[in-house]
């Protein structure tokens, strides 16, 4: 499916964040019955989302983008997150309310959907979605919209540059370094060494209660959101075994060929 | 005091429609805030902490990063390019500030509970909208009221302030000021008349950028807050115009007490975060380390022992908290703000010390950061009101719950 593309003048940049609210990073998981434990545990803002309204409001700093819009899918508490991003400097927000059953199993399909949704009524310019959300990790759902609105996608991104009509993204892939250039619209997805992200200063926290949150609930969309994975098990990982010194290179391919079998 | 009326305050809302809410429910913005400041000390002040307590200098960084975070004005109106929340924000932060650095968090006590208060409740307008800006933005200020002869009795200062046509000439000298060797605004207890006694008593406001004849003098090298200015202060005839009175000649003794009140439930708020930041810095080492084949903190005379230290900071944090909310709800909180300060201080100077114990040896010495909550705690029992003044107004509040009248 192509949309129809117009780039708007570099005056009228918007950007599109995607926030995602997960167990804080800093939390202790623990595993019961097949499910992470998330009652009374410390929620917060994914950290690569952080990264990327890092970016957005970076670019909004330097004038390029003059508009930067945070959006969440996800249950009804999720607004704090919507607060964090708008009090580190998003213009508004967007909370596609899911009801609590249906959040557990959400996927990066269906959220990607309901992205691309979104992006047939806002018409961003780009998209900056964080590259993996720390308790799913997929790491899918920015290429997934990226397919679905038929842009160009700039992933595990550690910098863009906005200009012409164009984003220039330096992709860290395995073999080093990987600069691409998209047109816009694009989707980008943000990797650790993006920014730096800062924490937003009091008077700002204050401003964005004034703020616009535009809420809906997901059914509302029409966009089909059913799940296709079943999970069979949740567990933790093994207890890591301690690790052995070898006396020489013989005795250490001998393990990895013998004991280990990567060879 | 009707700031909060013009100034919409959140609901503190419970679980349950119509309940009360627990004293340790926090908004979103006020959990918004808490996170950021903590984000904010373990970012610019902890990298610092030692080498600020070593040369017992703030470092300039962190000052400019308290402005720029909005800490500076956490109460001002945005309009007054403040940070527009409430006391109880205030409090937060210098919680989370002292579970880092005490240091750090007594310099932004003073300027958002002393001085920006001083202006808050008494400036008229044009006093309001010509410092309050420059104190949030750029400016450090400073209350100034004891001098060598006179601390807990107060008000037998000699600072004095003589009427010549539309100014006052203030002469005199200020000791133990805090924030002094960095402040350009000074909030200057004088008296105008000694025979008035404390009826005499009139605050001023100076600003050593417009006004002369003030200087720093000694900076005291202390045993803890190390980092945090002590000053030696001396007005050395320094002209101050009549627009320079806060509120009215004679108020001062009023100014000062009523902001002591209120400055108390700060500094018992630093307390608090002292005794969680020593804990913070013993507890992960207790499990960390083993004696006889067992973690240290496995051992059930230490388990008594830490298990009492959080139930005390527990009620100490719960004190200063309702102290807290009962001011911003107007209600009457100066016996609350007096057993706050006590406790808190108590509970600090007790978990400091009892931390440095469980780490044992390591706890003795400098890069373990407990020895530095230990000497910070000391000052939480002496200054903005000694432990045996805020008995001694308890004790008033008891008496008068029981006496025949």
């Amino acid at each position: 499916m192509s949309l129809m593309y117009r780039p708007t003048a570099a005056q009228q940049m918007k950007v599109v964040v995607g926030v995602k609210r997960v167990v804080d990073y800093s939390v202790k998981i623990r595993v019961k019955d097949n499910k992470v434990q998330t009652d009374n545990v410390k929620m917060s803002v994914n950290p690569f989302c952080e990264i990327a309204l890092e970016e957005a409001v970076r670019l909004k700093e330097k004038k390029i983008a003059t508009e930067v819009i945070a959006v969440t899918v996800g249950v009804k508490k999720a607004d704090d997150v919507l607060r964090t991003a708008m009090a580190l400097g998003c213009d508004k927000a967007i909370h596609i309310v899911v009801p609590d059953a249906e959040a557990a199993t959400l996927e990066p399909l269906a959220v990607a959907k309901v992205l691309a949704k979104l992006h047939e009524e806002l018409k961003p310019d780009l998209w900056i979605l964080g590259k993996q959300a720390v308790d799913g990790d997929f790491g899918s759902t920015p290429q997934l919209l990226a397919g679905l609105i038929d842009a160009p996608q700039g992933t595990f991104a550690s910098e863009i540059a906005v200009a012409d009509g164009k984003v220039k993204v330096t992709r860290e892939i395995d073999a080093g370094r990987q600069v691409v250039e998209l047109n816009l619209p694009a989707v980008v997805a943000a990797d650790l060494r993006l920014n730096q992200p800062r924490f937003p200063n009091l008077q700002s926290i204050m401003k964005a209660r004034k703020k616009p949150v535009d809420t809906r609930a997901i059914d509302k969309l029409g966009v089909d959101t059913k799940p296709h994975l079943a999970t069979v098990k949740v567990e933790e990982p093994a207890a890591r075994k301690a690790g052995i010194k070898v006396k020489t290179v013989e005795e250490l391919f001998d393990k990895l060929r013998n004991e280990a079998k990567v060879l | 005091m009707n700031r909060l009326l013009s100034r919409s305050v959140p609901m503190l809302c419970s679980a349950v429609p119509g309940l009360p809410a627990p004293c340790t429910t926090l908004t979103e913005d006020e959990k918004m805030l808490q996170s950021s400041v903590r984000e904010f000390a373990l970012q610019h002040v902890q990298p610092r902490v030692l080498k600020m307590d070593e040369a017992a200098k703030m470092d300039p960084v962190v000052i400019q990063e308290a402005f720029k975070a909005g800490l500076m004005g956490i109460e001002t109106p945005a309009d007054l390019q403040g940070s527009g929340m409430s006391f109880f924000g205030s409090i937060l932060a210098i919680e989370q500030l002292a579970r880092v650095d005490g240091a750090t968090s007594v310099m932004i006590d003073v300027q958002n509970t002393l001085v920006n208060n001083i202006f808050f409740r008494y400036a008229n307008a044009a006093q309001k909208a010509k410092y309050l800006p420059r104190l949030a933005q750029d400016t450090i200020g400073c209350f100034c009221l004891t001098e060598p002869s006179s601390g807990s009795d107060a008000f037998a200062l000699k600072t004095r302030a003589e009427k010549k046509g539309d100014s006052y000439v203030l002469n005199g000298s200020k000791i133990f000021i805090t924030n002094g060797g960095e402040a350009n605004i000074f909030l200057v207890m004088a008296t105008v008349d000694p025979s008035k006694g404390y009826k005499g008593i009139t605050c001023f406001v100076v600003d050593s950028r417009e006004q002369k004849g003030v200087s720093v003098g000694r900076l005291e090298h202390k045993l803890g807050i190390r980092a945090s200015s002590t000053a030696e202060l001396n007005f050395d005839n320094v002209v101050v115009p009549a627009e320079n009175v806060i509120s009215e000649v004679g108020k001062g003794y009023k100014i000062a007490i009523e902001i002591l009140n209120e400055g108390r439930i700060g500094i018992a708020s630093q307390m608090v975060g002292i005794a969680q930041g020593a804990m913070d810095a013993t507890m992960p080492y207790l499990f960390q380390r083993k004696q006889f084949n067992t973690a240290i903190g496995d051992f059930q005379g230490m388990q008594f022992q830490y298990a009492q230290a959080a139930m005390e900071i527990h009620a100490a944090r719960l004190m200063v908290y309702n102290a807290a909310r009962k001011k911003d709800n107007g209600e009457a909180f100066v016996e609350d703000a007096a057993m706050a300060k006590l406790f808190a201080s108590q509970v600090a100077e007790r978990t400091a010390s009892k931390c440095i114990e469980w780490m044992g040896g390591v706890g003795f010495t400098k890069e373990y950061h407990v020895e530095r909550f230990y000497r910070d705690a000391k000052i939480g029992a002496i200054y903005e009101g000694t432990s045996n003044i805020q008995l001694h107004t308890l004790a008033k509040f008891v008496k008068d719950r029981y006496a025949q009248k």
